[in-house]
């Protein structure tokens, strides 16, 4: 469908027809001149109702965990940001990542008709239309999502293959707090238990601190409605928790009194309770988007690397960055204020010796925790560290990316 | 002064009960016949378990007729994840891969989980003695409960699953809390 469209575009090849006597000069440029026009695009109904981006910008979404996306039976599993292509901190709603439990298709839902019910331990189930949800006060919040499945590998190429399960979206919607209140909650009341309405109407267990700290029922993304890929017409976002639990095509929120060992949950469980405890709630982390893997330095000189960090525990305070494979640490400049489990933009300016070197960033949020390396992982598990390690729990390590002497951009892992 | 502290205490729980009342009064109020048909979620207790009963030979059945398909004759070999343990009874549950929800606690998962998920692109089409009986199936083959249990909203719940109690309590989780002590970050 999309691809159709820039064929029903016009290119005006001859945009000196219509810049008048100007351009003349543009097929033969010359010193003192005017640089040439380029070619013109006439607006089209499309192009007016919903605007495209240039023909030129080519940044595309790709499949990620080893599973095609979408697959002969059009499911779609976990698709993966161009993080080597982003600039600030909003990813671009059709370029936010999508993770789904199994593989699923997407719920086409008729807002008028979708119903959330909240019910379980409350003095008062209640069932709310979209409607009903945009009439109580709203918020609008910064907050980055990533799948658990979000690790680096020795195998990966570039930014996108290592840390593209990860987004930053602008959501706007009723805190869950608002609603559950509404309900009243009841005394033992602990943990609750969101549904989806896609076909594995996906549940997670969440405690109940959490619904009352920040949890939000979102309609709204980046100044629009929610897209079908994120859940339209209400998403639950849980702030700084793992992606799964991010529920979609939200439905129900039943109140109960402990884990409810849905099929999410189960997945959850461990033997060892520190590994359970890195579960959740995720780590501080950055990554240098720019240079990375794939990139490619035309020479030695000025360079602003460019990254992002997060963490599940609140605002990132710090980034340092490593231009030295970790010998020596800057500190980057944070663009803006960091907003609490959002991404930071973070940038270090560079000059590049020419030498074969390895960049580096690690952050630090705002309840102190520092983003670990690997080597750090390692010694905590006592384990040997080998390129093939993979961290238990979700993985915050620090991203190395080695410049070659020719200017490529390699996988440090690997 | 100590009474002084209990009566705050008191007038502030006042406060907070009060601040339990609707504020909005958005919202309509279902009926328990509604909320029982949406809530599908079926926790330990199995207490939201519907009426229904089935046996592994039953279970057979349906599964050759609504699951062999994708999951193969047997539960494995077919184009959709394994069913049946490759490994037996006597190997650890955390070495048998993450295959059902044979790693859940509860049986209540394996049901809850059919139920709202199975077949693909038929959820919600089997009845709740079809998936007692996939429940009871597929526990079978995995030597979990004998050929001759029955499945029931009694049974359900007191399935021994080989995970028994051994695995990590979740740690309560805190706002504004690391979430591990001593971990390198």
């Amino acid at each position: 469908m999309d691809s159709k469209r820039p064929a029903r575009r016009e290119f005006l090849k001859s945009g000196a027809a219509l810049a008048g006597g100007f351009t003349l000069g543009a097929a033969t440029p010359a010193n003192g001149q005017a640089p040439p026009s380029p070619p013109m695009i006439k607006g089209d109904k499309d192009q007016i109702a919903y605007g495209d981006r240039s023909r030129f910008v080519t940044s595309v979404r790709i499949a990620h965990g080893g599973r095609p996306s979408p697959d002969a039976f059009g499911l779609v599993f976990h698709v993966a940001t161009p993080l080597q292509d982003s600039v600030g901190v909003v990813t671009p709603s059709s370029l936010h990542f999508v993770g789904t439990t199994r593989g699923s298709y997407i719920p086409e839902i008729d807002p008028r008709t979708h119903r959330l019910l909240i019910h379980g331990m409350v003095d008062r189930p209640l069932t709310f239309t979209m409607e009903d949800l945009k009439r109580l006060p709203s918020v609008t919040r910064l907050h980055f999502m990533e799948c658990a499945g979000n690790r680096t590998s020795p195998r990966a190429k570039t930014v996108q293959e290592s840390h593209g399960m990860t987004s930053c979206a602008e959501w706007t919607g009723v805190l869950l707090s608002v609603l559950l209140k509404e309900c009243g909650l009841k005394g033992g009341a602990s943990w609750f238990v969101a549904e989806g309405s896609e076909e594995v109407k996906g549940a997670s267990s969440m405690p109940i601190a959490k619904a009352m700290d920040d949890c939000v029922v979102a309609y709204g993304m980046n100044g629009e409605d929610l897209r079908p890929q994120q859940g339209f017409p209400l998403r639950l976002m849980v702030p700084g928790f793992e992606g799964i639990f991010h529920t979609k095509y939200l439905r129900r929120i039943k109140v109960v009194d402990r884990y409810y060992m849905n099929y999410n949950d189960y997945g959850h469980l461990d033997r060892d309770p520190k590994v359970a405890a890195l579960e959740y709630q995720i780590g501080p982390k950055s990554v240098i988007t720019f240079p990375s893997g794939g990139h490619q330095l035309p020479g030695r000189g000025s360079y602003e690397i460019r990254g992002l960090a997060w963490s599940g525990g609140g605002a990132i305070r710090k980034v340092e960055v490593s231009t030295d494979g970790g010998r020596r640490w800057n500190v980057a400049e944070i663009k803006g204020t960091a907003q609490r489990m959002a991404h930071a933009r973070f940038t270090h300016q560079w000059n590049w010796d020419g030498n074969e070197t390895e960049l580096l960033s690690r952050c630090t949020d705002e309840i102190g925790q520092v983003q670990p390396s690997r080597a750090q992982v390692a010694q905590y598990w006592k384990v040997p560290l080998t390129p093939s390690y993979s961290v238990p729990g979700l993985d915050n390590t620090i991203q190395p990316w080695r410049i070659a002497t020719d200017g490529s951009v390699h996988n440090g892992n690997a | 002064m100590g009474t002084l502290r209990v009566l705050l205490f008191v007038s502030l729980m006042g406060v907070c009960a009060l601040a339990q009342s609707p504020a909005y009064g958005v919202g309509r109020t279902p009926s328990a016949e509604e909320i029982r048909a949406w809530d599908i979620a079926i926790g330990p207790t199995g207490e939201e378990l519907p009426p229904g009963r089935g046996t592994p030979k039953e279970g057979a059945q349906v599964y050759r007729a609504k699951c062999a398909g994708c999951h193969g004759a047997t539960g494995i070999g077919g184009s959709s994840p394994i069913l049946k343990s490759k490994a037996g009874p006597d190997v650890e549950h955390w070495a048998r891969g993450r295959i059902l929800p044979l790693r859940s606690p509860f049986a209540t998962t394996v049901w809850d989980y059919i139920n709202r998920a199975m077949p693909l692109n038929r959820e919600g089409t089997l009845t709740a003695d079809e998936v007692y009986a996939l429940t009871a199936f597929l526990l079978y083959i995995n030597d979990v409960i004998p050929e001759d249990a029955v499945l029931d909203p009694q049974s359900v719940p007191k399935v021994k699953m080989p995970i028994g109690d051994r695995y990590a309590a979740l740690p309560e989780w805190k706002p504004r809390t690391p979430r591990l002590k001593d971990y390198p970050y």
